[in-house]
């Protein structure tokens, strides 16, 4: 039988860094317990700061507590796990919510949390008024009220819905220092259930000359996008729940369409109407809002998809490293073309790269997380992470990114959305006091 | 008459006047018609289809613009809350391509579109159509791509003339159906 010291030299040998500045293999962490005898042993972890004392009752453990709520909300002391506001008044113009990612941990985006843009504030629809109409080239126009649509064969599945602007301050030409809510909180992932638009499209039947339908919502902009036929067909979702319950308001209650994978804005909420059409309806959305402009002076039109991409969530602007030792790198990735199928984590800028460990099982166009044990021995690191979906695509260095899409003459506001579509890797620099900022590497 | 024959029967009737029914789905929805669609049929195409009946001038649509858009969009369309709608100076780099409504959007329709679906913004729809194509040659009029006195309506909007009509390519030809664009 192995003694504790020939385990702890068997674990001490597995330590072997598998990439540069620290980085460890990712079953450090996740198969088997890093035993702390071991981590002491090899001078990855310090004592906590804080030493432990005597264990009395708190006055918590001394009384009874509240009543439960009929919908519970987080812990008062979780109150900064919330959304950032910008346009906090409804001034007239677009407001959005964005997803504290740095505060949140696992894949699925509770409802609270989940980001939220409106061009014209959150609509008050009654659900039982609430129609909903698919026509055009059709072969038969058909009308549905959200009760009909309930009793309709029902699906569920993950999707994240990323706006085409999310990360859009790094266009800039100078890493402008935010968090990753601020940065990249326009993104969010849930489990949606409803109803196939390819379902409903069987029962109205289809004119050969259909090629695009166009969806409209029911709040004032009274929105609209032009989506291809074949998304219809591939995985269009008519969504009335999201995490379980009922859509949230700022999600498009009572329904709205899921086009997983596509950019969040055609994803329409509060939808009311799908026009099947020959061609694109060219709305102002599409024609000139999310086009994106190229160094070129032309613009991309019908960008439609969020590419692969990830972002780290831990370490990241805003924490500090209290201490060199043993920490856990994790954060997002994910697709609009599939499954992600690799994450590679560098702590030297991109130089050396180790495989992450994804944890459970990739989801089609849906949140990964991604998860690697890090040994900061308190020197300067630039901690990137480079995602590659099942397609084989991979999230490009910012330098190949900005050099085809261009990079912004000065920064600007990181509310401001001036281009969409980023999807490059971003870096986090680590100094030497443990202050992280958001660099170009 | 066998029960077999008799739904047979029942079977034949129910294809022969609705034979296109969806068998495996609940068929729920209520039939209607594109007449009673039409309220809600807002989208004008960029050949121009859609297009309601009416017309404007921008000398009518300043006068709109004044006391309804003005707030938003800037004293001479500007911008300020609202993007600028008035401008027809050429993309100078990607900062600004997509606040330069018409000098920048590749059809007049949209302009169209948008202002009688969203505009104003605190009450939309609250424009006649009249109204609409008042406001767009107001728009078009200062952007210095129709006549001062031009009277826009359902015949011409759609063939202003836009000076970045080409100047747009699509991200992924082969996840986009082919469109033929005016």
């Amino acid at each position: 039988m192995a003694t504790s010291n020939e385990n702890a030299n068997r674990e001490l040998a597995r330590l072997v860094p598998v990439a540069s500045n620290g980085l460890l293999h990712r079953r450090e962490f996740l198969n088997r317990a890093l035993s702390f005898a071991t981590a002491a042993t090899t001078g990855l972890v310090v004592a906590r700061a804080v030493p432990a004392e005597a264990l009395t009752d708190p006055k918590w453990s001394l009384v009874n507590g509240a009543p439960i709520p009929p919908y519970q909300t987080p812990s008062k002391y979780a109150a900064k796990v919330v959304r950032t506001l910008a346009n906090p008044n409804n001034l007239p113009k677009v407001s959005q919510s964005r997803t504290p990612h740095h505060l949140m941990e696992g894949t699925l985006t509770p409802n609270g949390l989940h980001f939220t843009i409106v061009h014209a504030g959150i609509p008050d629809i009654d659900p039982d008024q609430h129609r909903f109409v698919i026509h055009g080239l059709v072969k038969r126009p058909l009308e549905w009220r959200v009760e009909d649509l309930m009793r309709y064969p029902l699906v569920s599945r993950f999707a994240f819905i990323e706006c085409g602007g999310n990360s859009a301050p790094l266009f800039s030409p100078t890493p402008i220092q935010a968090d990753v809510q601020a940065l990249h909180g326009l993104v969010s992932c849930a489990e949606w259930t409803g109803v196939r638009l390819s379902t409903l499209l069987e029962e109205t039947g289809i004119d050969p000359r259909a090629k695009w339908f166009i969806a409209e919502g029911a709040d004032a902009p009274h929105l609209e996008r032009s989506v291809p036929l074949w998304k219809a067909h591939a995985d269009a979702l008519i969504a009335l729940y999201q995490n379980g319950e009922p859509l949230m308001p700022g999600n498009g209650f009572p329904m709205r369409l899921v086009l997983p994978g596509f950019e969040g804005n055609m994803q329409i909420k509060f939808l009311r109407r799908i026009k099947l059409l020959a061609e694109p309806g060219m709305s102002y959305y599409e024609a000139q809002v999310y086009t994106e402009p190229l160094p070129t002076g032309k613009a991309y039109q019908f960008f439609f998809l969020s590419e692969v991409k990830s972002f780290i969530t831990f370490p990241s602007y805003g924490f500090k490293l209290p201490a060199p030792g043993l920490y856990q790198i994790s954060g997002l990735a994910y697709s609009g073309l599939g499954k992600i199928k690799t994450v590679k984590i560098s702590a030297d800028g991109g130089k050396s790269w180790a495989t992450a460990a994804l944890d459970g099982v990739p989801r089609d166009k849906a949140f990964t997380r991604f998860r690697l044990p890090w040994h900061w021995n308190g020197g300067p690191a630039i901690l990137q992470s480079k995602a590659i979906d099942e397609k084989g695509n991979e999230q490009p260095t910012r330098a190949k990114f900005v050099a085809e899409r261009g990079e912004l003459a000065t920064a600007l506001s990181v509310m401001a959305f001036p281009n969409h579509h980023f999807n490059a890797v971003m870096s986090w620099a680590i100094d030497s006091r443990g202050e992280i900022t958001n660099v170009y590497a | 008459m066998s029960t077999h024959s008799g739904l047979t029967l029942i079977a034949l009737i129910f294809a022969a006047s609705a034979p296109a029914l969806a068998a495996d789905t609940p068929n729920l929805g209520a039939a209607i018609s594109e007449q009673d669609v039409a309220e809600w049929n807002l989208n004008i195409q960029p050949t121009g289809e859609g297009l309601p009946p009416g017309s404007g001038t921008a000398a009518e649509g300043e006068k709109i613009y004044t006391v309804k858009c003005a707030g938003c969009h800037g004293l001479k369309g500007e911008g300020g809350l609202g993007p600028p709608l008035i401008s027809n100076h050429p993309i100078r780099g990607i900062d600004e391509g997509t606040v330069v409504l018409s000098g920048y959007m590749p059809f007049a329709s949209p302009v169209f579109d948008e202002i009688r679906r969203a505009m104003p913004w605190q009450s939309p729809r609250s424009l006649t159509d009249n109204e609409v194509y008042a406001l767009c040659a107001f728009i078009f009029a200062g952007s210095g791509l129709i006549p001062a006195d031009k009277v826009l309506d359902a015949s011409n909007l759609a063939q202003i003339p836009m000076p970045n009509r080409n100047g747009f390519i699509v991200r992924f030809p082969k996840l986009t159906p082919p469109f033929k664009a005016p």
